[in-house]
């Protein structure tokens, strides 16, 4: 037994994002607040009928508390889970069970971050184990650069096939009107960019902004009257194989191929079923891991795979539509963005709409490479 | 009574690098646990033979005129993977499946760091 999910049961009612970009002047929970309002108006839905709060919060332990004190509730259940940029991806798991169930009749699933404005570096309070903290490795960028270093000795993965997933993504960025980083960029530039922690360089890394996302799940028979086309959750799972990625059997095969295949085997699709990925791109390696994890790639092609044009627009895989971390946003933990923009595709509104859209795979990332959750999403005649 | 973590750092400081071993056999363990992750089963200590390979590496940058230095992971002999750092090695010469040897650099906080081990032919 074990994996039993209620397969179309629950869907996304409101979705929203706030402050991507540059939003200063606002505190964590007030970025997250201003979220979680939003996507209750998209939904139609009022404040009062929240009685799930799930949240992680950079700053805030008590998140969850948090929360409901800012929104004025008294929730049934709170949860502030934290997987890093996996977190939300968890939360929705356990919203969708207790939804279900009729535990939850609504749950808000929300962040909010501030990290360009209160100071433009990474906020986290994670850090180095005690058995890695010694040799001073970049936390988390470092642990990154172990993982692609080894990827490239052990497939021949090129400096040059790293640098097209951001290429790729400023691609996309560039004809979002939400993006934050926009331009051209070339091969040249991300192979000649600063170096920082071999084999990464600074236009591998993820952008640091401000912003906030929020989603509104319900029940589906209740989702389908609402204002915005149906977006149902057809399958998602959470795996978690260590915290330092120090202790990784292979370290170029995270746990994302477990997440990943649990999650589809949930909503009864194969990679090849899957219309659009958004997946969490702190750095160009991560893209090319989890397109090999999670089964779109076979392992160790997944350079060739992004240098090919695949994952960019008018590729055959449409992948990280809005720019993804890597040059729409990056508050921290991104995968509440991953999310809303595969529940945009869903609806047939992203500014980089995927015609013909069905399914989009929304894939999030802890710790360093420690945490994977994968979440798929379809539309309404997918149940 | 100390956990096994208090009790790998006391050897440490006496300059012994120990490792933990199921008893009756199996992969050795690092970092340190009160039982074999996994199984469960009994660990017992003993001395590593301090061999192993890098397994991956990395060049963290500083403002120059700083050099960079190194992180890696090595696969120790006994099967269990740690972080470090390789000492004496340029970011030409240090290359991933290089033969490595543990070394204590003593102190008020010991540490472990790894040197090129010589490769001789047959």
């Amino acid at each position: 037994m074990g994996d039993i999910f209620p397969r179309g049961r629950v869907s996304v009612a409101g979705a929203s994002t706030f402050g991507v970009g540059e939003m200063p002047g606002h505190s964590t929970i007030e970025m997250a607040g201003k979220a979680v309002q939003l996507a209750l108006a998209d939904a139609a839905i009022g404040l009062s009928e929240v009685d799930g709060l799930f949240i992680a919060l950079p700053d805030d332990l008590f998140a969850g508390l948090s929360l409901a004190q800012y929104l004025g509730l008294h929730p049934r259940f709170t949860d502030n889970n934290r997987a890093g940029g996996a977190s939300f991806m968890s939360h929705l798991v356990t919203a969708c069970m207790m939804l279900d169930a009729g535990y939850l009749d609504c749950a808000v699933i929300a962040y909010g971050a501030n990290q360009r404005s209160s100071g433009g570096k990474l906020s986290t309070p994670a850090r180095p184990d005690r058995w890695d903290a010694p040799y001073n490795p970049m936390y988390p960028l470092s642990f990154y650069a172990l993982a692609a270093a080894r990827h490239m000795h052990q497939y021949g993965t090129t400096r040059e096939e790293l640098a097209s997933v951001a290429v790729a993504a400023r691609e996309w960025a560039n004809t979002n009107p939400e993006a934050f980083a926009k331009g051209p960029l070339t091969i040249e530039d991300v192979v000649n960019s600063r170096l920082i922690s071999s084999p990464i360089r600074a236009r591998d890394c993820c952008l640091v902004t401000d912003g906030a996302a929020a989603m509104v799940l319900t029940r589906t028979d209740r989702a389908k009257d609402g204002p915005k086309p149906l977006v149902p959750i057809l399958g998602a799972a959470a795996a978690t194989w260590y915290n330092s990625v120090t202790q990784a059997d292979d370290i170029t095969i995270t746990a994302a191929a477990e997440s990943g295949a649990r999650a589809m085997a949930m909503a009864g699709l194969t990679p090849g079923q899957i219309d659009t990925v958004q997946l969490y791109d702190a750095f160009t390696i991560n893209t090319i891991l989890f397109l090999e994890d999670l089964g779109f790639c076979a392992k160790g092609d997944g350079g060739k795979f992004v240098a090919s044009g695949a994952i960019s627009p008018g590729g055959s895989l449409p992948v990280n539509t809005n720019g993804g971390g890597l040059s729409c946003c990056h508050p921290g933990m991104y995968g509440m963005f991953a999310m809303v923009e595969a529940v945009r595709q869903m609806r047939g509104q992203a500014a980089n709409q995927i015609a013909g859209a069905k399914t989009a795979l929304a894939h999030g990332n802890g710790g360093t490479l420690s945490a994977q959750a994968t979440v798929i999403f379809g539309n309404a005649e997918t149940v | 009574m100390s956990g096994p973590s208090a009790e790998w750092d006391a050897a440490l400081a006496e300059g012994r690098f120990l490792i933990q071993q199921p008893v009756g056999g199996g992969a050795s363990v690092f970092p340190p646990r009160a039982f074999a992750p996994g199984t469960g089963a009994e660990l017992e200590w003993v001395e590593a033979s301090s061999l192993g390979t890098v397994y991956s590496a990395t060049w963290i940058q500083r403002k120059p005129p700083e050099p960079p230095y190194n992180v890696v992971l090595v696969d120790l002999a006994e099967g269990a993977r740690m972080m470090g750092r390789v000492e004496g090695v340029t970011p030409e010469t240090l290359q991933i499946g290089m033969a490595v040897k543990a070394r204590i650099i003593a102190g008020e906080t010991p540490v472990l760091v790894f040197d090129p081990v010589e490769q001789t032919n047959g």
